[in-house]
């Protein structure tokens, strides 16, 4: 199924949208008061300014311009009089959108960043199940253009706050002049009302796809570059830009669409005021001849139609920001309201000794990686944790018992299920059934932040920071560089380290692009080694190193892991001679357990894989042997 | 011998002259607009008519307004009572224009957003589509979230302009025209004290323009920090977790955002700044006029009519002179966006296809010949060196070393991931960097330790290698490579998604998949780089003999600690510090006491 072609929640049309608008705005202004209460006072500022202008032109024109040529002279002073006054009126203007439009901009970057740093701990906080329903490009995209979209509307809502107090003022003074061709001209804001609905009628499942489809570009543009090596490997260049056109092309078409949609509603809002002016002016003219009023009135109410119409236009791109506002905001807090973070309690972990580690009778199951979740869709996030059939449980009823002190090697077939079991242990993900426990204690029970200040996981895949060597073997944690080469040298990087320019200060670089695989994961072996853990867990982490250098870290753990209980996964016979207890695991259960000869004794699985390499020797040699007096 | 990176580095700096991506601060404004026009033509598509109907419509704004200033003048405050037919027919005459005003503005808005989302979304499909161009090495100097950026929001962030702005500074153009002509005719005088006010001004925006562009320039560097952090957050996950370092990569993103947050409003401000100087100027100039308009009328150079006429006129001219500060604003911010775009483009791909003269060569058995190759990492010291190899075709090489010895760096020279430094590799006798990628490609793969798999199936995953294969052809490359019996434990088999990244499949899994996807593709010479590190023994003694089975009639190149691989291998070459240092059969070399003895003994001590 490719992204484009996922089905896009769609929200219920409108009117529920504008009151959703109203309540995202609401939610910003609480939270902003301070600075939006600026940015509203600026732009009362300014309200009064623009109807000022038109108020100090004529006060300068009657009483200074006017009298001068009829007299046929004028005064410095007069001169002077005209230009103060209308300067003043400029200042108060100025001072107005300065304050608007910096307050009201610092407003929706303040409400930016506070959702980005809310989304950005909900990413930290939840649990990977969640991760993998969520892809990466997607949860970007949420940190930035949902975000974006969701306060953008900050922009122009100052400004539309400062129409609505100049509609006050001169609706209050046409009423005084005319409470007739007033309603006539306040006929005017139903017209926007109903306009304005049918807009949002159409916007918003537009603006919802096309939302959802900026996500999937950076989905694929996210997915597509980190398989950069692969794309290049394989030649795939060609295909991979023919997947990511059709996303781009479906985005395209999507903003075309609420191009079109917007591209009707705003030569329609413009023409209605401008109509009002029409009817004012026409009304008033019969009026007039009537007698009912004078030309004056009608004069002054058209114009003061004519300073509203193009300010009036603010609250046109308001409500046209609305339903992206509403969208933006339903697929932040779609994230905002996901559940299924883990539960901490109050207990502590010991921090000195060897830790046991207990897994009793604990299952695990993968949630179905097919079902993927789309932010702001209609149903609830938790949805999304449904397991699906697709994978087998990896783990079942799985007893793993690792005394004080002890090292036990975990060995089965590819794909048995020894990776879950580590992170089970170390609480990466809970179990679906059974429990964990270190030193007896459930890990359910302890506050965050225990675990890892105990046990520490060297994972099979390794993961490098876009930092200096030094930071991403301390992780920020506060210790002497000593230490760090003290970790780095039982790794058995202290050698390449410090031929690296700049030593434990070079940049590796996202991903740790320009070091060996087995390079890489000596830097996080020392991640894990300077941490002193009391349970350390090896994932195959030595997969990319050469034996030779593999022997001199496990001899070094050996003599340093005094007080250290060790987990690893191992494939490799003299990892798991190492141990003092071997677990064999195959599709996802213990299949046996004990010492390697009691294994090698017993249990066939374990022995063909243990013994694959030398048989395979074995065999080559025999083959060799009958081929020789052939030659 | 003309492929781009020759042409532009001398040989014995190709490599090494790896490029980095550019944001192509260099390029000035107009150059920037003349690139960004130059990569999206259907910005500038049919662009006359667009503007053709958006001067039609302008000309019903400013039509309006002064009809409704006859009506009043002329009409209601006719002499002798108000006019009421003369009011109608303007009312009539206003309401027919602004239906006219209105579908010609619908018909630019629509014109608009077409040539704009067409345009971009070319211009994402390029910058996209050159990013997979730049090397690995290229590639590797920004961060992934970064990248993703570019082709996203940079893009983004030219929409507004080309939407908009740029048809408006045209409209806005045309209307300073008239309203100058307007003036000019009521009075020279005041006409010249407007384009007095205007000097200032103009002074200012163009001081004002360098920092708007530094501004928003900053603006678009931290969104791509901003993005490259949160994505670290996401693409770190379990690391994050596994050692309760959430608090500190929660520090690094708040320190993006508020970076961000600080430099969007720093630009912010700036562009208020330039627009207030805009709104001085209409208001000082209002002001300026109607004193000298008064000083004017009282010598009876004009009436008091006219001068109030003029201030119409001024207004005409400093709204669009007002607009286009704002116009310029958004300028600046898609110029800033452009340069990162247009800096992704123009950063050369220094190993490149070369092109229509590439030569194509023939599928079936292949030779192999490294010539003199060193090879170094832009700033750093050589990790090949001298490197002299002969692989000869339908043979088995294992390629042994210690870590960091630069095994690697030789697979990713032999399928030209990256170019020598010096020296040359070639296959069937041909410098690879003449042969064509497609042809490259089809001939020589390469399976990297850590296979990346995209968020699909088993099925289309393995795909990838040959996408016309039937779902047939598939099960049979499992069967063939022994994996069905892994398959089984699926329940939905083949059909069974792997997750983003592949992370609901272990490592060792991952990696059996990205070997059935390289054995499907069937190249000519296949490079194992540490294929089968994470997969079990018995598994990856089967996936040997069956790749073996199949490797009779291709060359097989295999990096691998696990020397069981160099005791089946024709050939075992023995790195050391980037240096060849043994090359041989296994037999041959395991008794010569030298690097290749040492390794093997230790290995064989772990079997024991």
């Amino acid at each position: 199924m490719t992204a484009a072609t996922r089905p896009v929640g769609r929200p219920a049309p409108t009117p529920a949208i504008l009151r959703q608008g109203l309540r995202v705005i609401w939610t910003g202004i609480r939270q902003q008061r301070g600075i939006f209460a600026i940015a509203v006072v600026g732009s009362v500022l300014w309200a009064a300014a623009t109807v000022g202008t038109a108020w100090a032109i004529g006060y300068v024109t009657e009483h200074e311009v006017t009298p001068a040529v009829e007299a046929g002279e004028f005064t410095a002073g007069g001169l002077w009089t005209i230009f103060l006054v209308l300067f003043a009126v400029l200042v108060v203007n100025m001072t107005g959108v300065v304050l608007r439009r910096v307050a009201a901009s610092i407003a929706g970057f303040n409400l930016q960043a506070s959702y980005r740093q809310r989304v950005t701990r909900q990413y930290l906080r939840l649990p990977l199940s969640w991760h993998h329903a969520h892809p990466s490009g997607q949860l970007l995209s949420n940190a930035h253009a949902d975000i974006e979209a969701a306060w953008q509307v900050f922009n122009p809502l100052p400004m539309a706050i400062g129409v609505l107090v100049m509609l006050v003022i001169a609706g209050g003074q046409m009423i005084a002049v005319d409470p007739f061709l007033a309603l006539i001209g306040f006929l005017v804001f139903p017209g926007l009302f109903a306009a304005n609905l049918v807009f949002q009628r159409f916007m918003a499942p537009r603006i919802t796809a096309a939302q959802q489809l900026r996500a999937e570009v950076a989905e694929v543009a996210h997915e597509s570059f980190e398989a950069g090596m692969l794309v290049k490997a394989m030649g795939r260049e060609q295909e991979e830009t023919e997947r990511f056109g059709k996303v781009t092309n479906d985005l395209r078409d999507s903003l075309i669409d609420v191009g079109r949609t917007r591209g009707v509603f705003e030569p329609v809002i413009e023409a209605i005021p401008v109509l009002g002016t029409l009817a004012v002016l026409a009304v008033g003219t019969a009026r007039v001849s009537s007698g009912d009023l004078t030309a004056a009135d009608v004069v002054e109410v058209a114009y003061l139609f004519s300073i509203l119409a193009f300010p009036v236009r603010a609250l046109g791109w308001v409500l046209a920001e609305i339903p992206r506002s509403v969208i933006g905001f339903r697929r932040v807090d779609s994230v905002l309201q996901a559940t299924g973070s883990m539960q901490y309690g109050e207990g502590r972990l010991p921090r000195t000794g060897p830790a046991r580690s207990l897994s009793r009778q604990v299952s695990y199951a993968y949630a179905d990686p097919g079902e993927r979740a789309v932010l702001g869709a209609d149903q609830p996030e938790a949805a999304v944790e449904a397991t699906g059939p697709q994978r087998a449980m990896a783990i079942r009823n799985v007893t793993l018992d690792v005394p004080a002190g002890t090292t036990t090697a975990l060995v089965g077939p590819t794909g048995s299920g020894k990776s879950t079991l580590t992170n089970l242990v170390l609480r990466l993900v809970d179990p679906d059934s059974g429990s964990v426990s270190l030193d007896g204690i459930d890990l359910r029970s302890v506050r965050k932040g225990e675990v890892p200040a105990v046990g520490t996981l060297v994972a099979q895949q390794t993961f490098m920071f876009d930092d200096a060597v030094r930071d991403n073997v301390t992780l920020g944690a506060d210790l002497p560089d000593a230490s760090v080469w003290d970790a780095l040298r039982t790794a058995r990087a202290d050698g390449f380290v410090s031929a690296m320019p700049g030593a434990l200060d070079a940049v590796i670089g996202e991903r740790g692009g320009n070091l060996s695989g087995g390079q890489r994961q000596r830097i996080a072996l020392a991640r894990a080694i300077v941490r002193k853990p009391r349970l350390l867990v090896l994932d195959d982490a030595t997969s990319a190193v050469d034996p030779a250098i593999e022997q001199d870290i496990l001899g070094g753990l050996r003599e340093s892991s005094d007080g250290m209980t060790v987990l690893v996964v191992a494939y490799r016979m003299a990892t798991i001679q190492l141990a003092d207890h071997i677990v064999y695991l195959e599709q996802g259960q213990v299949v046996d357990q004990g010492s390697h000869d009691e294994l090698l004794g017993r249990c066939q699985g374990y022995g063909d894989l243990v013994n694959a390499y030398a048989r395979e020797a074995a065999e080559r040699a025999a083959v060799a042997a009958d081929e020789e007096p052939t030659r | 011998m003309s492929t781009a990176t020759r042409t532009t580095a001398p040989d014995d700096e190709r490599g090494a002259a790896s490029s980095e991506i550019g944001g192509s601060h260099d390029l000035s404004t107009w150059e920037t607009l003349k690139r960004g026009f130059a990569l999206s033509p259907e910005l500038l598509k049919g662009l006359w008519v667009t503007v053709l109907l958006a001067l039609f419509a302008t000309i019903g704004k400013v039509l309006i307004p002064f009809v409704v200033q006859q009506a009043t003048d002329h009409g209601i405050l006719a002499e002798g009572g108000p006019d009421v037919g003369f009011v109608v027919t303007a009312v009539l005459i206003a309401g027919g224009a602004i239906i006219f005003t209105s579908i010609a503005q619908y018909a630019v808005n629509i014109r608009l957003f077409r040539a704009a989302e067409s345009g971009l979304a070319t211009l994402r499909l390029k910058a996209f589509r050159h990013i997979h161009d730049l090397s690995v090495l290229t590639q590797s100097t920004e961060r992934r979230g970064a990248l993703v950026a570019r082709v996203t929001n940079d893009v983004d962030t030219i929409s507004m302009f080309v939407q908009f702005g740029g048809i408006m500074l045209l409209v806005s153009t045309a209307q300073v025209l008239v309203a100058t002509i307007l003036m000019a005719v009521y009075s020279p005088i005041l006409a010249g004290v407007v384009y007095l006010c205007v000097v200032p001004l103009v002074v200012l925006i163009t001081k004002f323009q360098p920092m708007l562009a530094r501004a928003y320039g900053a603006v678009r560097v931290r969104v791509g920090d901003l993005l490259g952090a949160v994505s670290e957050s996401i693409v770190g996950a379990v690391t994050i977790r596994a050692y309760g370092v959430e608090d500190r990569t929660q520090g690094r993103i708040d320190a993006a955002i508020e970076n961000h947050r600080v430099a969007a409003i720093r630009a912010q401000i700036r562009s208020v700044m330039a627009f207030v100087s805009g709104q001085a100027f209409g208001g000082i100039t209002t002001a300026i006029v109607l004193v000298v308009g008064t000083v004017l009328a009282t010598d009876g150079r004009m009436t008091l009519g006219q001068l109030l006429a003029f201030l119409f006129l001024v207004n005409l001219f400093t709204q669009p002179v007002q607009q286009a500060t704002e116009i310029f604003n958004e300028l600046q911010n898609a110029v800033a966006g452009w340069r990162r775009v247009i800096g992704v483009i123009d950063t050369p791909a220094d190993v490149s296809d070369p092109g229509e003269g590439g030569l194509r060569l023939p599928r079936g058995p292949i030779t192999v010949d490294f010539e003199g190759v060193s090879f170094a990492y832009p700033g750093g010291d050589r990790v090949l060196q001298d490197v002299d190899l002969t692989f000869d075709p339908q043979s088995r090489i294992a390629i042994v070393g210690e870590t960091g010895s630069g095994k690697t760096t030789l697979a990713k020279l032999l399928t030209r991931l990256m170019d020598p430094s010096e020296g040359r590799v070639l296959i069937d006798g041909v410098d690879l960097r003449d042969v064509a990628f497609d042809s490259l490609r089809r001939r020589i793969i390469m399976v990297p330790q850590e296979g990346f798999l995209f968020d699909q199936s088993l099925l289309e995953n393995i795909r990838f290698g040959r996408p016309d294969a039937a779902d047939e052809d598939i099960e049979l490359a499992m069967t063939e490579l022994g994996l069905d019996a892994w398959l089984a434990t699926l329940p939905l088999g083949l059909a069974t998604q792997v997750g983003q990244r592949g992370e609901s499949l272990s490592a060792g899994e991952r990696q059996l998949v990205a070997i059935a996807r390289a054995y499907l593709a069937d190249p000519d010479l296949l490079v194992l780089d540490e294929a089968t590190s994470a997969v079990d023994p018995a598994t990856e003694v089967r996936i040997q003999r069956a790749l073996e089975g199949l490797t009779r009639g291709r060359t097989s190149v295999a990096i691998a600690h696990r020397l069981s691989t160099a005791e089946a291998a024709d050939v075992v070459v023995v790195v050391d510090k980037g240096r060849i240092v043994e090359v041989g059969h296994h037999a041959e070399l395991v008794g010569a006491g030298g690097v290749y003895t040492r390794m093997h003994a230790s290995w064989a001590a772990q079997q024991r």
